[in-house]
């Protein structure tokens, strides 16, 4: 793959509503921050790729509400409707097709202004599954549920993890959720759908994020750091939940085994640095750890257990805060990508952890993880 | 940086109906998708991508390319959804194009569908419009674009006959396309005779609502040679999607020395700029235009370039875009005879690719090497491609 870089970042505080703010303010303030990060104006970007969904905004073509936001105004522009990591990958493909230069890539939410247990619910086959009433809370219960019966992983264990993330937050300024929490107090929280408690799970939260991505031309006079795109991989897993092994993630180790052949990663513990993942819900992260192949299956809870994957362990993970702290949703992706760039460049700040040169970013769409997409992110060309 | 080129080897395509009860979403697209495989004479093993797009709102069904992926062929495979209204169709096959021209991959399935009879279509489109300014004033496809015709009929001295004679023209050209949706045989007077939408709008000029899917298969130079059928090159790409509020291409055509229909200026000529095109009525041989509207048909070729402002009456009328004519337009029978829009864009690439391949039969276009396809959506927006049958000197277009 030719090299092609990350060379700005912005993003919104993650906020639970931001009522005075429409889906355009919230564009705008994150593509101007990406955009003087970048140290350019509007007139270097070539082209744009905006990420949003129908259902979440209640507008066919969400797109549309954003269009002058974004900066789009006379140039090429695309929609992809999917986690934030897929439309950023489609923006890299973009630049390595030869068409384009540089290019901004940016996502918004507002949950504020969702029904997410109905829009959640239209996921599922309209004439077998949704009448249920099964919706992300209930479906990710069943997979934890069925990870947690195979593996003898325990809700604990997930706890701990909600107690790290949520800790990790307060270094981080856009965070929407800082918590100072014990095991105790998520194992006390109430259920929302067994075994998936309240403290085991995302906000509803409004906010957006862009970055700038450009080939190796563009990246060379930037203002910042250039943090360089090591390897991309993506995969889509059966759509039926009875289709599926629940309590593995095939379709993340296929995303991950793509990625790291690109970045020529053999063994993930050893060359990547630190870990941002898509955490909705706590059970989520110790099972995509074992997807990415960071411990063997059925391994992650006592790998958070044994606290490698704190702030201050060998593997830190979702050193952000992670979904679990805020989940504009879509935004995530991109927000998983921002902070490896920002932790890479060691522009983290407060939560910036010593000597990342690898991390790894990750990113869902589709029920339970259905759908992965992996980020490898270097400061080396 | 290098870049691969691209060429459509694969086509399916469902016959369009106005209702399929006998299948499901996931199962119409698995219609084409086998099709488009038995076409290119592969099998899903060798899709290395996929790429899906159609409107959420039509079927009610939220991350569509996760729903699908039993009939998509994308199992286990790289699946990305695309959606951009109107554009849908034409997005997805340029995506299609960027995925396969990135060198990631070689051979990507793409896929436009819509299910418009399990839709309230009307009822959707209108919640693409903004709630404050755009929704209270303008209903749906039809009221938006009679505006644009109004102010057509307004600056030219064009007829509502004149728009009558371009939908007689795709209705023609669809008794030649056994895939079309509407086969009939109007006249003139027949559309003048059909009720008023909203004037100068009649039914007779505005498209249909059908149920209908496509499906490509975009692959790599590398990889061109083994498939069956001659490789249908992507020459150029390129869109515009100036605006985020309906009213404002109106405001701005409106004012003296605006422009036609800026975004399909602008795009086609970043398109003509990259392929070196300066006569389109000579220099392509065929187009398959996104026209949902009669009028379209007039004030849109305008903007493309294939004659001045307000000539377009005389230059259909001449019979130049008709069968046998210098640049036939939409042999297909376009999308005046059928429009599942999230196929619609698709399906325009889909007829070139066959037209350049000679693969048309009762419609086939003799001697088609240079095409042009245009998608239309959103508030007014535009995305132009150019195909042909020859290599493009290089990638990156």
């Amino acid at each position: 793959m030719e090299p092609v870089a990350v060379i700005g970042v912005g993003m919104t505080e993650i906020k639970r509503e931001r009522r005075a703010d429409s889906y355009a303010d919230l564009v705008f303030e994150a593509v101007r921050k990406a955009l003087n990060d970048a140290g350019i104006g509007i007139a270097d970007i070539d082209n744009v790729v905006t990420v949003s969904n129908d259902f979440f905004d209640g507008r066919t073509i969400s797109s549309m509400a954003i269009q002058d936001a974004c900066g789009a105004y006379d140039k090429n522009i695309t929609t992809v409707e999917e986690d934030g990591t897929l439309g950023a990958l489609f923006g890299v493909m973009r630049i390595l097709s030869g068409s384009y230069g540089t290019t901004l890539v940016c996502a918004h939410h507002k949950g504020s202004e969702s029904m997410m247990n109905l829009i959640t619910n239209a996921m599922f086959d309209p004439v077998y599954e949704r009448f249920l009433g099964i919706d992300s809370i209930a479906s990710s219960a069943i997979q934890a549920r069925a990870y947690m019966d195979r593996y003898g992983v325990t809700e604990e264990q997930c706890a701990l993890v909600s107690v790290k993330n949520h800790g990790n937050a307060f270094r981080n300024p856009v965070a929407q959720l800082p918590l100072k929490l014990t095991v105790e107090e998520v194992m006390a929280s109430p259920y929302l759908a067994e075994p998936i408690k309240v403290l085991d799970s995302c906000p509803i939260s409004d906010g957006a994020a862009a970055i700038v991505l450009s080939g190796e031309e563009g990246a060379k006079g930037s203002a910042r750091k250039p943090v360089w795109i090591k390897g991309l991989g993506y995969c889509c897993d059966a759509f039926h939940l009875g289709d599926r092994d629940l309590a593995n993630s095939p379709s993340l180790a296929e995303a991950a085994r793509m990625a790291y052949a690109q970045a020529g990663i053999k063994k993930p513990v050893e060359q990547i640095d630190l870990v941002e993942l898509y955490d909705a819900f706590s059970y989520m992260e110790p099972m995509w750890l074992e997807g990415l192949g960071f411990c063997e299956k059925g391994g992650g809870g006592a790998l958070t257990e044994s606290g490698k994957t704190a702030h201050e362990g060998p593997l830190p993970v979702n050193t952000s805060g992670g979904c679990l702290s805020g989940n504009p949703i879509l935004v995530a992706g991109l927000n998983r990508i921002i902070e490896c760039v920002l932790q890479i460049r060691g522009d983290a700040g407060e939560h910036q952890v010593d000597n990342v040169k690898t991390a790894l970013a990750q990113g869902i769409s589709g029920v339970c993880g259905q759908s992965h997409c992996v980020w490898i992110l270097g400061g080396e060309k | 940086m290098g870049g691969k080129r691209v060429a459509v080897v694969g086509v399916g395509m469902t016959r369009q109906r106005s209702s399929r009860p006998d299948v499901n979403g996931v199962e119409l697209i698995n219609e084409t998708v086998r099709a488009a495989l038995a076409d290119a004479e592969m099998t899903r093993k060798d899709i290395d991508a996929v790429i899906i797009g159609n409107m959420d709102h039509f079927e009610g069904i939220n991350y569509v390319e996760a729903w699908s992926v039993d009939g998509n062929g994308g199992l286990m495979k790289p699946v990305m959804k695309l959606t951009t209204g109107g554009t849908t169709g034409t997005t997805v096959a340029m995506a299609g194009y960027y995925t396969v021209a990135s060198g990631l991959f070689n051979k990507v399935m793409v896929i436009g569908w819509e299910k418009n009879s399990e839709s309230d279509t009307t009822g959707a489109i209108n919640t693409a419009f903004d709630p404050f300014w755009d929704r209270p004033v303008f209903a749906g496809a039809v009221a938006g674009l009679a505006l644009e015709a109004t102010h057509y009929l307004h600056t030219t001295d064009a007829t509502e006959e004149d728009a009558a004679y371009v939908a007689v023209r795709e209705r023609k050209h669809a008794l030649n396309n056994p895939y079309a949706h509407l086969h009939i045989n109007l006249t003139i007077e027949d559309i003048m005779n059909s009720p008023y939408l909203a004037w100068p709008i009649k039914m007779g000029d505005m498209c249909p609502r059908t149920d209908g899917s496509c499906a490509l298969v975009f692959a790599s130079e590398d990889c061109v040679d083994d498939f069956p059928q001659k490789p249908t090159w992507v020459h150029a790409v390129a869109d515009r999607h100036l605006w985020a509020l309906l009213s404002d291409p109106y405001g701005h055509e409106a004012r003296e020395g605006g422009s036609w229909f800026a975004s399909l200026e602008r795009a086609s000529q970043d398109v003509y700029d990259k392929v070196g095109i300066t006569d389109p009525l000579k220099q392509f041989d065929v187009a398959e235009l996104y026209l949902p509207y009669s009028f379209a048909g007039l004030r849109w070729m305008e903007a493309l370039g294939f004659c001045d402002r307000g000539g377009a009456p005389a230059l259909v009328r001449s019979g130049a875009t008709d069968m046998g004519g210098e640049c036939p337009v939409n042999p297909s029978g376009g999308v005046m005879s059928s429009n599942a829009i999230g196929a619609t864009g698709l399906l325009r690439v889909a007829e070139v690719a066959l037209q350049i391949q000679g693969r048309c039969e009762a419609r086939q276009v003799p001697g088609a090497e240079l095409a042009l396809v245009t998608g239309f959506g959103g508030a007014m927006w535009s995305d132009v491609l150019i195909l042909g049958k020859d290599k493009p000197e290089k990638a990156g277009r």
